[in-house]
């Protein structure tokens, strides 16, 4: 037991990475500070406005209310392991392209992991159960209803297994 | 925004975090989701010297129906119970205020046990937890012992677990097959905590209440058991007028807090329409 800084081991997006936390740092600040994957925003840091939202084991968890000691030996997916490829998009986020459902972008990496996690639970949502399912996200620019047409047109597109 | 530094400590079993609680009780504080305690502590409203962390305490996890009652352990996520099959059926009320917690990202971490141990008078845990007259078993260095709902919550955020106890299972007795439950409340924001709700629990002989059960969220300084609302309905015919004055007769009983979102005032009506529809709710769903 000691607040002094601890190895972390974890993997992010299907690769194994390795570095020192203090307890008191945030899964959120070590993803940006220490891993530097930077697309996991931090907009309210407790847990109100989920930008920081990143998929652990596969469920939606806010980064800024876990500790980066809590994350030793799991599996996290960010914004960045979403496409397949560098230069791809996934399906989601080409819908939210197309639908124009971001303007600044800040809160977009936690909407995609919120409706990604959704969409993996169920491909088919109607609108009431996305817009439900969002409302932990807060978005400043785009009043919603495009990110919700965004992920009703990924769902459309969807075939069994793609994300 | 930053939390304070503290020690951090995961046991393996609850054993090894009792032990560690009992070392250092005033000075250290409980992990469990930590959808409440972390943002405390970004506030720096909390600055606890020592966390022991209770996730991968495995004995702790999960959720079970034994001999009627629903038994959860207190690291269940609310995500566990809301996926527990034939839940609605057994008892809606639970159902109900499952879904009212947070949002999604919030149900798959937050815990039974900790929205119990935190306390919150407009929680939705604590309230179900009193509306079925159920217990909670606390783990100290002397062993365990049970404590029943309307014992344990004490005021605003405080509950009578003894500094050195830790919150091991919840028991939720459920009511006979045919009653009928609902939990309903008004946030001003989906997955935000209430500004006022009731958890009902009816139990109809024909059309007369055999039994009911009465709780308030966000009204008083824990989960407000409104047995005056209670005997008026025992005994008495289910009927629309009926459930309207045992709604209404709640007003002079209790005196909710003023803040920023909403008055006394506003909280007591708010508070006397939700029990309406609650019990109405709990009504159409009563099965023979």
């Amino acid at each position: 037991m000691s607040r002094e800084p601890r190895e972390v081991v974890l993997t992010v997006n299907g690769r194994r990475y390795s570095a020192r936390a203090e307890p008191r740092t945030t899964l959120a600040d070590f993803l940006r500070d220490s891993l530097g994957l930077t697309g996991t925003h931090l907009g309210c840091e407790h847990g109100v406005c989920g930008a920081c939202t990143v998929l652990m084991d596969g469920r939606s968890v806010r980064a800024c209310l876990l500790f980066a000691v809590q994350a030793e030996g799991h599996e996290l997916t960010t914004v960045e392991g979403l496409a397949p490829e560098d230069g791809q998009l996934s399906s989601l986020q080409q819908a939210f392209h197309e639908k124009h459902a971001l303007q600044c972008g800040f809160c977009t990496p936690g909407f995609l992991l919120s409706a990604a996690e959704l969409l993996d639970l169920k491909p088919h949502p109607t609108e009431d159960e996305v817009r439900a399912w969002l409302s932990g996200n807060l978005c400043r620019c785009t009043g919603y209803q495009n990110i919700v047409d965004a992920v009703l047109l990924a769902s459309s597109r969807r075939e069994e297994g793609a994300r | 925004m930053k939390p304070a530094p503290f020690d951090y400590a995961r046991p393996r079993n609850l054993q090894e975090a009792v032990e560690l609680l009992a070392a250092r009780p005033d000075e250290a504080k409980i992990l469990a989701g930590g959808q409440s305690l972390v943002p405390m502590m970004a506030f720096r409203l909390a600055t606890p010297d020592v966390l022991i962390d209770l996730n991968g305490v495995g004995e702790l996890e999960g959720v079970r129906l034994e001999d009627g009652a629903l038994v959860l352990g207190a690291m269940a996520r609310h995500r566990d119970a809301e996926d527990f099959r034939g839940l609605r059926d057994r008892c809606a009320l639970v159902a109900d205020a499952v879904g009212l917690i947070g949002h999604p990202a919030i149900r798959n971490r937050g815990t039974v046990g900790g929205s119990i141990a935190h306390a919150d008078p407009a929680a939705e845990w604590p309230a179900v937890l009193t509306a079925l007259g159920g217990s909670v078993v606390a783990a100290g260095p002397n062993g365990s012992r049970t404590i029943g709902a309307g014992e344990l919550f004490d005021t605003y955020f405080t509950t009578t677990l003894a500094a050195d106890e830790i919150l091991a299972e919840v028991h939720l007795p459920l009511p006979p097959a045919g009653a009928g439950s609902a939990f309903i409340e008004l946030a001003r924001r989906h997955g935000d905590f209430a500004l006022a709700g009731a958890a009902v629990v009816l139990e109809l002989d024909g059309e007369i209440v055999a039994e009911a059960r009465v709780v308030l969220i966000g009204v008083a300084d824990r989960p407000f058991r409104a047995v005056t609302a209670e005997s008026f309905l025992r005994g008495a015919a289910a009927t629309d007028e009926t459930l309207a004055l045992a709604a209404a007769s709640i007003g002079p009983e209790i005196e909710p807090m003023s803040d920023v979102h909403g008055s006394s005032d506003y909280r007591r009506h708010v508070a006397g329409v939700m029990l309406r529809r609650a019990l109405e709710t709990a009504r159409s769903r009563v099965t023979a």
